[in-house]
């Protein structure tokens, strides 16, 4: 793998650090007027999804991390792991809990979200922005009520629970941003 | 193709015009002679943390990182107050506060120290338009107000450890760094960012941090250089000096440069012997400063980054 100096950094660039592949969020130039310059770096680390911050002197360098982001269908769990194929060849790929994290709440089968891949495994996986999911229990719904704002929480079939309108029902199909949570709009049926 | 479009508002380019004039406007009052000076030299400087920006042809010229080495030659044939503003070069300074070509005012004068230097960049700022009084500060209480850590006293590896420690990074990364390099470290990151709002000049640098500077004995009889630096509201706006005119110590400092250089492996740059000449023939005692013309407008105006203050930013 190439390596990457500072003056090479990049938003979205991936490089190893102390071992792990990580992605590079911001590079800000830092120099006092007559002294050394400074790269003050934001990565996250892609294996642990926390950001670090690193200071390094201008013309160090990282090696590059082979990181590659790979659009995939989601096709089911077996309870310890969860099942991806590559549609163009049909390649399946499995990763545990510890990879799938928090996007488990928002997989539905059948929908495409990104695996990230390092070495040729599964290090991460991003659902798509937004996805349609079932209500499977909430309280009953307020007939006619669309017009005072007021929410309740709602669980939906990949046992996420989001905040929805009060007219909404069991078996009303939703729309929500993965990114933050939010319901966007009732499903068009 | 799209990206031909200017990087500066017509708004701003309306500022830095009317404050390019009223520099001028500020140094005709005061008799200080405004001289242009070439912008490709012979040579480019020894500084291990300049980098020149090499012109192709025969024989290679180097696009100045600043006027000085013209400016003191002029004053070394006659010693009078001398200004310039216009453009500088470093290679590979990029970011919100840096741009490879930028615009530089800096002068001389002649039978001044630092310390009254500092009282016209003081007027000459407020002339500008910066508000507001401006105060002194000793970089070493700076830094000890910040870090707990005497700037002077502590030793190589304590300064290592918490350079380390600022940088996010194992101890054994540090290990070999060199005294000033920790000490820029730890003062860009943690007492930069917590320097007081307005004008701010910070004085007596360790001297390690001499640059072109003398170094003298402060009054606990500590060795200080004679350097100061302008910050307005935490942004570095310049940097000046008591003059170096010992031509041996000048000599000295090149070919220590030059020897670290060559350790890190780094270009290799010739000293200015038209420099070493002029300072043997005698420069008068002179404190001379520079300033970022870019960042002052960017301070005025309230700028995000510099590209906002240059007609062209490189794309």
């Amino acid at each position: 793998m190439a390596s990457y100096s500072t003056n090479e950094f990049r938003a979205g660039l991936k490089v190893m650090l102390d071992g792990d592949p990580c992605a590079i969020l911001e590079n800000e130039f830092v120099k006092p007027g007559k002294g050394q310059a400074f790269s003050r770096v934001r990565l996250r680390n892609l294996r642990s999804g926390r950001v670090w911050e690193r200071t390094f002197k201008s013309g160090d360098s990282l090696e590059g991390a082979d990181v590659v982001d790979t659009e995939m269908q989601y096709l089911y769990s077996d309870g310890e792991h969860w099942h991806f194929m590559q549609p163009e060849n049909f390649e399946q790929y499995q990763a545990d809990a510890a990879v799938v994290r928090d996007a488990l709440q928002w997989l539905k089968e059948q929908d495409t979200c990104v695996v990230t891949l390092y070495n040729g495994h599964p290090l991460a996986v991003t659902p798509p922005n937004h996805v349609e999911l079932e209500i499977v229990e909430t309280d009953p719904g307020i007939r006619g009520d669309t017009a005072t704002g007021g929410t309740k929480p709602a669980r939906l079939s990949t046992g996420a629970v989001v905040k929805v309108p009060l007219f909404l029902n069991t078996g009303d199909v939703v729309r929500v941003d993965t990114r933050t949570g939010e319901y966007l709009s009732r499903a068009r049926d | 193709m799209s990206g031909w479009r200017p990087t500066a508002s017509v708004q701003v380019l309306e500022r830095r015009a009317a404050l390019l004039a009223q520099l001028r406007a500020f140094f005709a009052a005061r008799g200080v002679l405004e001289v242009e000076v070439p912008v490709l030299g012979r040579t480019g400087v020894t500084d291990l943390h300049i980098d020149n920006l090499a012109v192709a042809g025969t024989p290679t010229r180097f696009l100045q990182s600043s006027p000085e080495y013209f400016l003191k030659r002029l004053l070394a044939a006659q010693p009078r107050a001398v200004y310039y503003l216009g453009k500088a070069f470093r290679a590979g300074e990029r970011g919100r506060w840096h741009h490879p070509e930028f615009t530089l005012l800096e002068w001389y004068r002649p039978d001044w120290d630092e310390d009254r230097l500092t009282e016209e960049v003081a007027e000459l700022l407020v002339s500008a338009g910066v508000r507001g009084q401006h105060q002194r500060l000793d970089y070493s209480d700076c830094f000890a107000a910040v870090l707990g850590l005497d700037a002077h006293a502590a030793t190589d590896d304590e300064l290592r450890a918490r350079a380390a420690e600022a940088a996010g990074q194992p101890r054994a990364e540090w290990r070999e760094q060199p005294r000033d390099i920790c000490l820029d470290l730890l003062f860009s990151l943690a007492v930069q960012p917590e320097l007081p709002a307005g004008m701010v000049f910070l004085t007596r640098y360790p001297a390690c941090q001499a640059a072109l500077a003398r170094i003298d004995a402060d009054p606990q009889g500590r060795p200080v250089a004679r350097r100061f630096e302008v910050f307005v509201d935490g942004v570095e706006l310049g940097n000046g000096y008591w003059e170096l005119t010992d031509a041996g110590e000048q000599e000295r400092r090149f070919a220590r440069d030059i020897e670290r250089r060559r350790a890190l492996g780094m270009p290799v740059r010739e000293p200015d012997g038209r420099l070493l000449a002029a300072l043997q023939s005698g420069l008068p005692p002179c404190a001379g400063v520079a300033l970022g013309v870019d960042r002052l407008l960017m301070v005025l105006l309230g700028l995000a980054h510099i590209r906002e203050a240059l007609a062209f930013a490189e794309d």
